[in-house]
């Protein structure tokens, strides 16, 4: 199973949805709370269906938009969408009001737009796409599983192309309520000094990524993907290099091939330590990060799965990513995605140039 | 694709049983589970009725052997019952390594029974805000994998109300692409206020018990469950004799609006026209439809005149069990592909209860009562959900 990525959009706490990659350098953000640099959606959405629109719909669109224009294609065949929390600007919208007023007097807009497929029934409504259309919610593998599912559905009609999508919000309640449990870190904080600040907790993303994904090779492909898998680890168990270990051995591919190793590290101490075995036993590897650009959220997969295809595509890797002093000399050809939510979840992703 | 997929297992609990034996025999004697709301706390409580399972958190937690409440929902207490069924059933254990065994589970709302009660309250710390921790659509699928040992894949979706049945689906073709060899497949829904009061907003909720396919139906009546199926290879099935096999699904866009379901049903046209193209069926090889059947206006039009364009004249038996469990939501797909099995290996169609005079633009009456020993061969069930998600299961005797 492997899939081409033909076309690409993001919209993130970077202005990703640019041509080049970090044109004016790195965006620095001085909260824990890093939100979407938002585009002007109107050259996507007219504006009588904006204003009707939650802001993680609007993103979400927007987003597969600029994938398929990228990609170069007006209809995509199938959908495949993922999302952590959902709708949550609409759930809360929708929740608020009916315990505002008492379960009476209430307006359905926000309900309707509140299941986790609005972005994946939009899209297909815009765009008149009968076929294939779901949505995973799996928390931090979402992302993965929808993507797997892509790799699945293109190995049984290979002459399908797959937009597959990656949709999260953060909103001002939700990371007040993650706040008071401690998922994010205290008090001043830049996300480019992330991995120096060792206390406790992490800076909070969101952001819409979008993948045309075909089998067809041409050389406008940014990428191919090769692979996947994840694991599901409740007792926090050590698998992080026999995980990585047995999936480059499945995918026969020996380490000294990895140009790249993209970590999911968020400068939370606890977090970052169960990557160690992994950085030690591959340490000649040249090694990156991307959580200082998107923040840590459920979806920050598909945002290092747009660096990937970016690094692939234009062979070199940007000096804003760097994690070690091992910059790669010739072009980067396998880039290895690890990443991991609490120890709980892992997954890895493997890419190759085209 | 080669790879044949069997079930060999089925769990479920809804407003009818609490177990697949007791809502088969709800459904043998025409016993409906629409009634007053008696648990739910809503202002709704004497207005609108539903398919409420008329067990409180706490003895569903004694129920499922949990004793942390705090942090259980309702959806979760739900989904781990009709899991443990399940695999009961099947005889399997998640934990042998014989085989790679995944969870391919659905939900709409997830935790939100227990968010809209404590979600003012998170900022006086744990145990208000624990809430935060078992809202998503995730947490019931965690709580049944942690709770039985699953590893290999540990999967949710949600696709509004076809979310099982796309649950399943996926489980079926993780089965036929080698990536895992079973797999317990379905979804879990509670009813909650959120859900409630969306329905009534759209005022698509009948304060009677529904009608589907009547002529003068009102609406839909919620309803709350959890049904899981487990699904084999045939090397993991070894000598066991399955219940049937899952041959044949689809799943089509509808692409017409957020909510609403086009004039000419084009999307479960595909869906079903589709489901029996996978697994090489004509439309006359169906002996029942379990129809989404919701009892709204909108959706059995448009369904009655899909199942039209699809079987032409010759229409099969076609119910809709929804007046007896309500609309379980995100586990309706799987609470239906349940009563699907029982049907086929009870060879019992169940009537469409409530339902009096034909609906003036379709040339089909559903079924009206109970139909005993008949063989079926393959039985289609239809989901359809906000957003134009529709999907179609088809079942087959083995």
């Amino acid at each position: 199973m492997k899939a081409f990525i033909r076309g690409i959009g993001n919209i993130s706490p970077q202005p990703t949805f640019e041509k080049e990659v970090f044109p004016e350098g790195i965006r620095e953000y001085h909260t824990a709370k890093l939100q979407s640099v938002e585009p002007d959606y109107k050259n996507f959405i007219k504006s009588a269906q904006l204003r009707r629109m939650g802001r993680l719909l609007k993103m979400g669109v927007t987003s597969a938009g600029m994938c398929l224009q990228d990609a170069g294609i007006e209809k995509p065949d199938s959908i495949i969408t993922a999302t952590g929390l959902g709708m949550q600007g609409e759930t809360e919208k929708f929740l608020n009001s009916l315990l505002d007023n008492g379960e009476e007097m209430l307006n359905p807009t926000a309900f309707m737009q509140s299941t986790h497929n609005t972005v994946g029934a939009h899209i297909a409504v815009m765009l008149g796409c009968k076929n294939y259309n779901v949505t995973y919610v799996h928390g931090p593998v979402s992302f993965e599983h929808a993507l797997l599912d892509s790799l699945m559905w293109l190995a049984e009609k290979p002459s399908d192309k797959v937009l597959l999508g990656g949709i999260e919000e953060i909103t001002e309640l939700y990371f007040d309520m993650t706040d008071s449990l401690g998922f994010w870190k205290k008090g001043e904080i830049s996300n480019l000094e992330l991995l120096e600040d060792k206390r406790p907790g992490t800076i909070a993303g969101e952001g819409a990524a979008f993948f045309l994904l075909t089998t067809e090779e041409n050389h406008g492909n940014y990428a191919c993907i090769r692979g996947l898998t994840t694991r599901f680890n409740p007792g926090n168990q050590d698998i992080a290099l026999s995980m990585v270990q047995e999936f480059l051995e499945s995918k026969n591919i020996s380490v000294k091939d990895i140009d790249l190793l993209l970590l999911g590290m968020n400068g939370d101490p606890a977090s970052d330590a169960v990557y160690q075995p992994v950085l030690d036993n591959y340490s000649i590897l040249c090694t990156a990060w991307f959580k200082h650009l998107c923040g840590e959220h459920y979806l920050a997969s598909s945002f290092a799965l747009w660096l990937a295809a970016k690094i692939l595509k234009n062979g070199n890797i940007p000096a804003a990513v760097m994690l070690n002093d091992r910059p790669k000399s010739g072009r980067v050809n396998n880039i290895l995605i690890y990443n991991h939510y609490r120890n709980i979840y892992h997954a890895l992703i493997l890419l190759s140039s085209c | 694709m080669a790879n044949r997929v069997f079930v060999t297992g089925i769990g479920i609990i809804c407003a009818i049983g609490n177990n697949a034996g007791e809502t088969l025999a709800s459904l043998q004697t025409n016993r409906s589970g629409i009634q007053p709301l008696t648990i739910l706390d809503t202002i709704y409580r004497g207005e609108l009725p539903a398919g409420e399972i008329k067990l409180t958190n706490e003895q569903l937690a004694e129920m499922a052997g949990i004793t942390d409440l705090e942090m259980h929902t309702r959806t979760a207490l739900l989904g781990m019952i009709a899991a443990g069924e399940a695999l009961k059933d099947a005889g399997i254990d998640p934990k042998d390594s014989h085989f790679r065994t995944g969870i391919s589970s659905a939900s709409t709302v997830g935790g939100m029974d227990r968010t809209e009660i404590n979600y003012r309250n998170y900022h006086q710390g744990a145990p208000y805000s624990n809430f935060i921790l078992t809202h998503g659509c995730n947490d019931h699928t965690e709580k049944i994998a942690v709770s039985y040992g699953f590893r290999d894949m540990v999967t949710t979706m949600s696709t509004a109300c076809s979310s099982s049945a796309n649950s399943i689906m996926f489980g079926t073709r993780l089965i036929r692409h080698g990536i895992i060899d079973r797999v317990l497949a379905g979804g879990t829904d509670a009813l909650s206020k959120f859900t409630l009061n969306g329905f009534n907003t759209l005022m698509i909720l009948d304060k009677k018990p529904c009608r589907p396919f009547d002529k003068n139906r009102m609406g839909l009546n919620l309803g709350e469950g959890a049904a899981f199926l487990v699904l084999e290879s045939e090397k993991a099935l070894r000598d066991r004799t399955p219940l049937c096999e899952l041959s044949g699904f689809a799943n089509a866009n509808d692409a017409y609006h957020q909510t609403a379901s086009s004039p000419d049903g084009s999307g479960p046209f595909l869906s079903m026209s589709r489901a029996l193209e996978s697994c090489g069926l004509k439309p006359c090889d169906i002996d029942y439809v379990n129809a989404h059947g919701t009892g709204t206006d909108n959706n059995d039009f448009t369904e009655g005149i899909a199942i039209e364009r699809v079987f032409g004249k010759k229409i099969p038996y076609v119910s809709s069990t929804k007046p007896f469990t309500g609309h379980t939501l995100g586990a309706a797909g799987a609470v239906e592909a349940v009563i699907s099995v029982l049907s086929i290996t009870n060879s019992i169609l169940f009537p469409n209860l409530n339902f009096r005079e034909k609906i003036d633009e379709l040339s089909f009456e559903p079924l009206k009562e109970m139909v005993t020993g008949i063989r079926l061969k393959h039985v289609l069930s239809n989901s359809f959900g906000f957003g134009g998600n529709d999907s179609t299961l088809i079942l087959s005797s083995c």
